[in-house]
């Protein structure tokens, strides 16, 4: 394969719809491969041998590894378009804690949510919570994260939207109640194209949560 | 050595994640003040957990008072903040592989070397889990001197740290990591020569005194 982008993927994931929003807001056209992880490609395992996980972003034939680290490449050869990393060093710092904080605890926490039940499930939540609550508080009175354009954390973390309806059907509980400041952040970034075009449908997302639970015997 | 105006780390002796941050500095010739916080055994100083109040620990890089957390985003925003001489390569592709390697060793190595020695036993899964995860680095580094090719730089400072705890691995884990990655082991042998390493770390038998009293006080001896 020569020249061009290629993203191996898989709808659900959200890693994967960070890479589909920097793409679009970039505006660079690729070509999407849609992924299936019970029957791994070749091409997957041979991009990457290490993790053997999407997404995989392949730039002129070369793989790129691991969301947030393509969505910095992307940012960084894209660089004339819609930066996503601020320029001030201790901006981006501040940027990189942040995804860094989404990529330690949202995913971990949210799982948790639809894989457990009674104590467990109840201490994830609360978990997940906490972190929101966090996220809020450095959100602020921002329109974004970070005080300027839709940006670095902005990406990292709103893809996660699309799964709170699973998390909350399967949790019983409201996150928009819990926290209406992140929720209105989500609606501002979901009035972006790119955001809204990358994000897969929060019921198709609850279907495929229900489909899991029944696979690995959860209820 | 360079002054610039108020460089802090909070830190502890025993942290490799502290020092990658005092090689990243030492490598750029810049002067800083280390202060050692009690972090393990209560007394975390207010600075301390002024300044990192979401996970409360060392090491925090402090710039003109300003805290950035989280070892290597520290070392990114000193490459960053003082551009010479460079730890990143200068392509793009090249930084994205330090950074997936980088994020690799973060993901894998210290918890490799904490299941071996917070094992009573000796636990055969967890030293092959180890060797598994050093003989990828190896295949990282390829033939080159370092992982950031000809030239000491970013995951090479990730990494090194973490080398003062193998020590502590082998004689617990009953191996030796020259004998299992030999290739591993000559790279750890060229970063400790260099002086901007070898004066951020501590001597490895002194890790394997902590390890032993930390066996001893989580009841594991």
């Amino acid at each position: 394969m020569e020249g061009g982008v290629v993203l191996l993927d898989f709808w659900a994931s959200m890693f994967g719809m960070r890479v589909r929003i920097a793409l679009a807001e970039k505006e660079i056209k690729y070509e999407y491969r849609e992924q299936d992880l019970r029957n791994k490609s070749d091409l997957l395992l041979q991009m990457n041998p290490v993790h053997k996980k999407i997404p995989v972003l392949i730039h002129n034939g070369k793989p790129i590894c691991e969301s947030l680290v393509q969505v910095q490449y992307i940012d960084e050869v894209w660089h004339d378009k819609a930066p996503l990393l601020p320029a001030d060093p201790y901006k981006r710092a501040t940027a990189r804690f942040w995804a860094d904080f989404v990529d330690k605890k949202m995913y971990d926490s949210g799982s948790k949510i639809w894989k457990t039940k009674g104590e467990e499930q109840e201490a994830a939540k609360k978990e997940f919570i906490e972190n929101l609550k966090l996220l809020e508080g450095e959100l602020g009175d921002n329109l974004y994260f970070g005080g300027e354009g839709f940006g670095y954390v902005d990406v990292a973390l709103v893809p996660f939207y699309c799964w709170f309806y699973a998390y909350e059907q399967c949790g019983g509980f409201s996150i928009e109640a819990e926290c209406p400041k992140l929720i209105a952040w989500v609606k501002r970034c979901m009035q972006k194209e790119s955001v809204a075009k990358s994000l897969a449908d929060p019921e198709k997302v609850y279907e495929f949560v229900l489909h899991l639970k029944k696979a690995y015997g959860i209820e | 050595m360079s002054k610039a105006a108020g460089l802090l780390i909070l830190d502890y002796w025993v942290s490799p994640f502290c020092q990658r941050v005092k090689i990243a500095l030492n490598e750029k010739g810049l002067q800083y003040e280390d202060r050692h916080e009690n972090d393990l055994f209560g007394g975390k100083s207010e600075l301390l957990l002024k300044s990192n109040p979401v996970y409360q620990k060392v090491p925090v890089f402090l710039h003109d008072g300003k805290p950035v957390c989280e070892s290597t985003i520290i070392v990114s925003y000193i490459d960053e903040t003082w551009s010479s001489p460079p730890l990143l390569p200068p392509c793009s592709y090249g930084r994205a592989q330090a950074r997936f390697w980088a994020d690799y060793i973060d993901k894998k190595v210290f918890d490799a070397t904490g299941n071996i020695w917070r094992s009573k036993e000796v636990n055969v899964e967890a030293k092959n889990e180890f060797i598994g995860i050093l003989k990828q680095l190896e295949e990282a580094l390829g033939d080159k001197d370092y992982f950031n090719g000809a030239t000491f730089g970013f995951v090479d400072i990730i990494a090194i740290p973490l080398t003062c705890w193998f020590l502590a691995v082998e004689r617990i884990g009953g191996f030796t990591v020259a004998e299992e990655c030999p290739k591993f082991s000559s790279w750890t042998k060229r970063c400790l020569q260099r002086e901007s390493v070898a004066k951020a770390l501590p001597d490895p038998e002194k890790v394997y005194e902590f390890v032993l009293m930390f066996r001893k006080m989580q009841g594991i001896e």
